[in-house]
């Protein structure tokens, strides 16, 4: 039996804790020649040269802003539409739509932001119909001012139909006896709403906060990697993309190790600490 | 199963909140499914038609598949595509085969050392290695420009190891002991009995890990030079950042517009997608992700 273990724990002690020891490297400076093994050590220069960095200040703004805006309004919306999907009685529509919604999921980003160029861009079909109707044209794919906005629409647009599931299985988990009784008492589907639906459904909610929070250093490394060329890293460059740039297209491997280093460590903290609040709130958390 | 069924305590909703919601179901339809139209229809335009309506088309007059004959004549994206489709089959059955194993192995109590290899399993969700490490190591590994190196350092994904292994735990333990008695070993009973009850479970599985490796672009531009590439990269390039592509796949780039082949190489890139759909559609009723969602 233990065999049966081998392939798939080699596979993580080489990828994974191999990766992960390679991150000595963040507290060496990277000499090709050399490899991570040879290269000369210089303590904790590289995170001295990274706090003093504007533009990595810059990019944990970016990653932070984006991650608020996705919260504030990226985050209700798999809820409501998954209320309305669930108030629906005629399951026939609700499984076309769920179907149609989910879809866009397994779809690759480089697909969903070739679709948002064909229909937001310039020559674009939205801008074309303005444009026949005599209204102005919308500036949004390659507007560096925009970008954040269209950032939350395209995760929107992806993952919203997905991010039913989980608070649809929530929903489907409430006892149908309780609506019954609420209903004979008098309560309509506003009050069933508040005192029926949201208590079944918030423990769902409160751990996919502490989830996001834990994740909030990350947000969509390929989305904002394939458009950061057309707006620019003033308003794209996100930690990610940060590391990305300074290390494998700019060859400061130590460096931007040490960064990817620090995003990794916060992060690690963060989900420790939403999961610590979740506790004390009552609630289940992640870990038990 | 009767649809539309609404429960007797349930009052009939005004005629308001009915078309409002009717309306807000088509927006929301529409919104997924018209961007989808507007490339197919525009990869099947002519050259003309697209030029004339300004760079897109909702519905062709005079459909023609042109583009996807010039781009399946050999060339860039034929190539891309043979390797997009082998780096797919390949990298799934290698996937599923030690993902497999390892859940099997990991769902039975008493495994020598199976509570540590599961802690350490975890604990690279709480705190993966990074970006440059991953590619240092990759470099020194010697993996460099194999198309190894799109599948190795992603071989097993923990949502997809949980996912099977909280559906092999959900076998009844009777079947395993009745195996045990029949005289079955450990990979008897896997082949034989955890297999085939897992079907569900292990299509789900293996079409998330497919979907994985077709969508795949980050570490091809990465790992791999341009003449490896597979689909998705190619059409980041030449779609995205707006590099030519039909001079180099035709050779003859005034025959169609750029556009018409551009859409049919995103059309190309997502059919596979829209053609598994249905299977993965087919298993989600069957609650193996709400189940494992739970657990």
């Amino acid at each position: 039996m233990f065999l049966l273990l081998v392939p798939g724990l080699a596979y993580f002690l080489v990828f994974h804790y191999g990766a992960l020891v390679g991150n000595v490297i963040a507290f060496k400076e990277y000499v090709p020649f050399d490899g991570i093994w040879r290269s000369p050590w210089v303590g904790l220069g590289n995170f001295q040269r990274m706090f003093e960095d504007g533009e990595f200040w810059h990019a944990v703004f970016n990653t932070l802003w984006i991650a608020v805006l996705q919260l504030v309004f990226y985050f209700p919306v798999p809820l409501a539409l998954a209320l309305l999907l669930h108030s629906l009685t005629w399951s026939t529509v609700r499984r076309f739509v769920q179907s149609v919604t989910y879809l866009p999921h397994f779809i690759s980003w480089v697909i969903v932001v070739a679709l948002f160029q064909q229909v937001l861009g310039d020559t674009g079909m939205v801008n074309s119909y303005l444009g026949d109707a005599g209204l102005s044209t919308v500036d949004i794919i390659g507007n560096p001012d925009a970008f954040k906005p269209l950032t939350v629409l395209q995760v929107i647009w992806k993952d919203a139909g997905w991010g039913t599931i989980i608070f649809l299985a929530a929903l489907s988990q409430v006892d149908e006896q309780q609506y019954e009784a609420a209903a004979i008492d008098g309560a309509g589907p506003w009050l069933r709403f508040w005192h029926v639906t949201l208590p079944a459904i918030r423990p769902v909610i409160v751990l996919l906060l502490i989830l996001r929070l834990g994740d909030i250093l990350s947000v969509g490394f390929e989305q904002m990697l394939l458009q950061r060329d057309s707006v620019g890293p003033g308003a794209a460059e996100i930690i990610d993309t940060f590391v990305y740039y300074q290390g494998i297209v700019g060859g400061d491997y130590g460096f931007a190790a040490a960064a990817g280093l620090f995003k990794g460590l916060v992060g690690a903290l963060l989900v420790y600490a939403a999961n610590k609040v979740a506790h004390r709130l009552g609630e289940q958390g992640v870990y038990r | 199963m009767s649809a539309h069924v609404r429960p007797g305590w349930m009052e009939t909703p005004r005629p308001v909140t009915q078309a409002g919601k009717a309306v807000a179901l088509v927006v929301v339809v529409l919104l997924v499914c018209v961007p989808f139209l507007v490339i197919l229809s525009t990869s099947l335009a002519s050259q003309r038609e697209v030029v004339a309506n300004g760079g897109w088309v909702l519905w062709p007059q005079d459909p023609t598949l042109k583009a996807y004959r010039d781009i399946l004549d050999g060339g860039i994206v034929t190539h891309a595509l043979g390797v997009s489709a082998g780096v797919t089959v390949v990298g799934t059955l290698l996937s599923l085969a030690c993902t497999v194993t390892l859940a099997y192995a990991l769902s039975r109590p008493g495994v020598f050392g199976g509570r540590p290899v599961l802690l350490l399993i975890l604990f690279t969700f709480l705190f993966p290695p990074g970006m440059i490490p991953n590619y240092l190591l990759v470099k020194e590994l010697g993996l460099l420009d194999s198309y190894a190196s799109l599948v190795l350092p992603v071989l097993v994904n923990v949502f997809n190891l949980v996912v099977l292994r909280g559906f092999f735990q959900g076998i009844p333990e009777e079947l395993y002991e009745a195996a045990r008695l029949d005289g079955a070993g450990d990979l008897r009973i896997l082949w034989s009995i955890v297999l085939p009850l897992s079907k569900a479970a292990l299509a789900v599985v293996g079409l998330f890990y497919a979907v994985g490796y077709w969508n795949s672009w980050f570490y091809a531009s990465l790992y791999l030079e341009s003449d490896h590439w597979p689909l998705q990269q190619v059409l980041r390039t030449y779609v995205i950042a707006g590099t030519g592509l039909t001079d180099t796949t035709t050779g003859e780039g005034t025959v169609n517009a750029p556009q018409t082949i551009q859409m049919a190489v995103l059309v190309i890139a997502t059919v596979p997608i829209l053609l598994l759909y249905p299977f993965l559609q087919k298993y989600f009723t069957k609650g193996v992700l709400t189940g494992a969602i739970k657990s």
